[in-house]
């Protein structure tokens, strides 16, 4: 959409939840995004807020119908509770059954401020240790709020049968996770997201059964459509037929997931994709910070160009495991022959009070480091051990397996060793990704009436997310948020009532169409998992874990250049109107392709480092990350002007009232 | 150690629902075994594409055996022969230079066919939508440590609930029947306290859900236990009955 055209959405728009829309209040490029933050002491907004909020007659609630893109945590959690709210619900997604969605490979568990254990936690440490571990590039409110309900989360999931991790008396278990010093951490053995998603999925299946919600599962959603600068509705397409379908709505609520697979080779699952997300900022709603993108430092090192995806160890492995390296470059050793004294356990030494549990930024870049400096282990030595020797020694066998069998039992069959026998091989990869598109408060994007949730959006973790909080806020967005804040949103608006049969469905789907159609008729010589790794490998080399400006700007005419072959020289076989992976993959692979320039657009405004994204010239003398608060406290969103047009960028300053700006240190 | 094998591949290639089907046979070549069996098929997949033909069709996302999208019948077993595997997480390690493989969809009344490897199991969520779930609504749940659930409890109704959903119990039966699937959901909520004042509704429930899905019944025939790759127990089929017996036992007396 147009800048003009924004304005105008805007100016046709302005008394949901009684306050006006993000309004750009400055001229030119430094324009900033209102986020719409409660007034009033951080520890109120959220109640002062919901009572602020217009509400939705219950009686009247049925008039109103939400689409739900995604059903994993956020998707899966929202679709069920608007419709036990009494909202008629569509949910869609790309998968066969919506209890497949990648939330499903999540392991290592969620975080809550229950302080079961009596170890000191609170709602407030949980709020501090989230802003400080994002590298204070996250929005206080919003993690405070997160803190806030993450208690009534596992309530929830507890009621729903959730078998959580127990000890002896019965009561629940926790264990201390990726870069916090409590045990706040709630686990399923190493399937949490697994058990989480099947309590969302099977509350959903009760809205199904009770006729409230209609599922759609094997759509992709290729387009947002906006009447009268709302949105309205979807354009999806039937990935069993190829025909294209329309659903129109009251509101749109995307829980689409990360973007991790930019880089081919990343741990997500493989249809995860920045599709419906490109396809809404294309649309006009924002993308905030894409060059934050989460690096995990404990994964199965790649050993092989055929490799399709990595496979993640949870990092709880971290609480038993110690990381270690030969103290000398070019060691071939084998591991046991490695005497204790040549050994560099690199992060207890440099971090005394976190060692192991640093957090992933941080763990991620002292891997390369030393993989940098010649002390990698492996065939390719791009790894280093994750040792359990101690552990087992120390507790046992059986206590070892207990906590993380199955994790072992994964790493076995991937590699074929067996790791109570011998150190465990790891490297860090693409996890996770930060950025997402801009919401305010609501979670509403710039778009009226398009809510982002859990992934896809980019409030809580601004540039890092430590371990177990993804989970968290996924549940939290579509539990315990959106439930609320969508209903001022339609209590304020007027019902608009639009059909399919509007222009904009037809111009919609039109150019979907148009697009299929291009990407069928190429024919040419490569075919699009080429492209896909050929694009992954510039994004990892040059917006991977550190990153500099003149590989920047490199990457950036390289991926223009990989986008050009691209729309002349892919092959996609078969046809349009049928069951087609190679189209359904081009589609994504032509997104990113796009959407990679953007994340290094976005990475080179940003001169400094923070969390995830670091530029090696900004740098402490210990290579930490180095902020620069004067100049980039704030979220950066990027708005679509045109095909081939520069984007403009928006900033959101980001205040810290409640947590003090500081260098962080893990020390 | 890291080596390359040659394979030849017969493959089960359907267009649609309605077309007939049959084998078609690939050459495999430097199949290195360090890849995953869908890797495997990428590597076919992109030959054929570069052919001008038309790649092999199979549901996959997770690719590390716990999402349950891939699966298909490869020598006759449902994920292959290897133990407690998805076929995803199938390694070609396990094949030998010049081995001939035959992959076919997984077969049921219930599971149509979509296009050459991949099905549509739908009828796994309508079983779960008859009953496989706590009846709650979002808000007011207590405090979650005010419901005590024993350890070995927990232990139990969590090696019940890894079930993948996954359908290779239905594929290897020999009356095609969802029990396996069935009885881990409702073994899983039977055993915990949150999940007992439903239980035997759910069972009666769910189970007269199946049959009317079109899945087969259950004759102790016990290899959807040696297929399944998440290792579920057959006694969860054991607890089923019983779940269903007290259900017939309610009706009656009502
Ligand atoms: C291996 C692994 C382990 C992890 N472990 C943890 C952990 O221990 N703790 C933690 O807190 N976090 C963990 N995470 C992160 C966490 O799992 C994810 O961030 C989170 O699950 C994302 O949930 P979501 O609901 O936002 O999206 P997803 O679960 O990714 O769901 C996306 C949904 O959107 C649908 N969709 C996408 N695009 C389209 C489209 N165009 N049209 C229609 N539908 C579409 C998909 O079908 C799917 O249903 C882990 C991540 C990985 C990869
Ligand atoms: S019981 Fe086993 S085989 Fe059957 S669906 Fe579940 S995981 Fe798959
Ligand atoms: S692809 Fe997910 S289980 Fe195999």
């Amino acid at each position: 959409m147009s800048q003009l055209a924004q304005r105008q959405a805007f100016a046709t728009f302005k008394t949901h939840y009684g306050v006006a829309h993000p309004q750009p209040v400055q001229k030119g490029n430094t324009m900033a995004l209102d986020a719409k933050i409660p007034g009033g002491p951080i520890a109120e907004k959220w109640d002062r807020h919901r009572f602020e909020l217009k509400l939705v007659n219950p009686a009247n609630k049925r008039k109103f119908t939400v689409i739900v893109v995604g059903t994993g945590l956020a998707g899966g959690s929202a679709s069920a509770t608007l419709a036990e709210l009494g909202y008629n619900v569509k949910t869609f997604c790309i998968q066969d059954s919506p209890r497949r969605a990648h939330s499903i490979a999540a392991q290592g568990g969620i975080n809550a401020a229950k302080n079961y254990p009596n170890d000191g936690d609170s709602i407030w440490r949980l709020f501090y240790d989230t802003v400080k571990g994002g590298d204070f590039r996250a929005r206080e409110a919003n993690v405070y709020r997160l803190a806030q309900v993450s208690n009534d989360i596992i309530d929830q999931c507890v009621a729903q049968g959730i078998p959580f991790a127990r000890d002896y008396g019965g009561l629940l278990d926790n264990r201390s996770f990726g870069g916090a010093q409590v045990s706040r951490t709630f686990y399923a053995r190493g399937q949490t997201g697994q058990q989480l998603l099947l309590g969302a999925y099977s509350a959903l299946m009760r809205q199904v059964a009770a006729g409230k919600v209609q599922m759609f599962p094997r759509r992709e959603m290729l387009d947002v459509v906006l009447v009268d600068g709302h949105a309205k509705g979807i354009v999806v397409r039937n990935m069993i037929n190829g025909q294209m379908e329309r659903h129109a709505a009251d509101a749109v609520v995307l829980c689409t997931g990360g973007y991790g697979n930019v880089f081919f080779l990343s741990t997500n699952a493989m249809a995860s994709n920045v599709t419906a997300a490109f396809r809404a900022y294309k649309k006009g709603a924002f993308f905030a910070n894409p060059c934050f993108t989460q690096i995990h430092p404990t994964c199965i090192p790649v050993h092989g160009t055929f490799q399709s995806k990595l496979t993640l160890m949870s990092e709880s492995l971290r609480n038993d495991g110690r990381v270690w390296v030969p103290k000398k470059p070019g060691d071939t050793r084998k591991p046991d022959q490695i005497p204790e004294s040549e050994r560099d356990y690199y992060l207890e030494n440099k971090y005394p009070s976190f060692g192991n549990l640093v957090p992933r930024d941080v763990a991620s870049r002292n891997a390369k480091e030393q993989c940098d400096m010649g002390k990698g282990v492996g065939e390719t030595g791009q790894a280093v051990y994750l040792d359990f020797a101690d552990a087992i020694s120390r507790d046992g066998r059986d206590v070892i397996a207990k906590k993380y069998g199955n994790l072992f039992q994964m790493y076995e069959k991937i590699t074929a060793d067996d790791p109570y026998e011998t150190p465990m091989m790891i490297y860090p990869a693409i996890h996770y990704t930060m950025g997402g598109l801009w919401v305010d408060y609501n979670l509403m994007s710039t778009v009226p009436g398009l809510f982002v949730l859990g992934e896809a959006n980019f409030s809580d973790h601004g540039a890092n997310r430590l371990g177990a909080s993804a989970l968290m806020q996924g549940l939290a967005d579509g539990y315990f948020v959106l439930p609320y804040t969508i209903g001022g949103y339609l209590a304020g608006t007027a019902k608009a009532n639009v059909t399919t049969g509007h222009k904009a469905f037809e111009e919609s789907e039109k150019q979907v169409t148009g697009r299929i159609d291009r990407l069928m008729s190429i024919n040419g010589k490569r075919t699009v998992d080429d492209f896909h790794k050929t694009l992954g490998r510039i994004m990892w080399e040059y917006c991977g874990m550190a990153r500099n400006n003149e590989g920047l700007a490199m990457a950036r005419g390289m991926i223009q250049e990989l986008r050009a072959e691209f729309w002349e020289n892919v092959r996609v076989p078969g046809t349009a109107a049928d069951f087609n992976q190679s189209l359904e993959r081009a589609g994504r692979v032509a997104d990113f392709l796009e959407f990679g320039e953007l994340m290094i657009i976005d990475a080179l405004a940003r001169q400094e480092s923070c969390g995830g994204h670091f530029n090696e010239k900004f740098e402490t003398e210990e290579h930490e990350a180095l902020r620069d608060d004067d100049n980039f406290c704030h979220a950066a969103a990027w708005e679509h002007t045109g095909d081939g047009q520069e984007p403009e960028f928006h900033k959101e300053p980001l205040v810290f009232e409640n947590v003090k700006l500081t260098q962080r240190s893990y020390k | 150690m890291t080596k390359t094998i040659n394979l030849t591949l017969k493959v089960w290639r359907q267009k649609g629902s309605k077309d007939k089907g049959r084998f078609d046979t690939y050459h495999a070549e430097n199949i290195s075994t360090d890849m995953s069996f869908l890797e495997m098929l990428d590597v076919v997949n992109d030959q054929l594409t570069i052919d001008g033909k038309e790649p092999i069709a199979f549901d996959h996302d997770c690719r590390e055996g716990i999402c349950g999208m891939c699966g298909c019948v490869v020598n006759g077993r449902a994920h292959g022969a290897e133990k407690g595997t998805t076929l995803c997480q199938l390694h070609m390690r396990h094949f030998n230079n010049g081995d001939t493989i035959a992959i076919e969809p997984f077969r049921a009344m219930a599971f149509k066919v979509i296009k050459d490897l991949a099905v549509d199991r739908s009828a796994l969520d309508k079983i779960i939508q008859a009953g496989g779930y706590v009846s709650v609504n979002t808000g007011g749940a207590q405090d979650a440590n005010a419901i005590l659930v024993p350890q070995e409890v927990a232990d139990l109704a969590m090696d019940a609930a890894q079930c993948i959903g996954c359908g290779a119990c239905v594929a290897s039966c020999p009356n095609a029947s969802a029990m396996l699937f069935t009885s881990a959901k409702v073994s899983q909520l039977a055993l915990l306290p949150q999940g007992k004042p439903e239980a035997a509704k759910r069972a009666l429930n769910m189970v007269r859900t199946m049959d009317e899905l079109g899945f087969g019944n259950c004759t102790n025939e016990t290899e959807c236990e040696a297929e399944c790759p998440k290792e579920i127990s057959i006694t969860n089929i054991a607890r089923l009955n019983r779940e269903y017996l007290k259900a017939g036992f309610f009706s009656r007396s009502m």
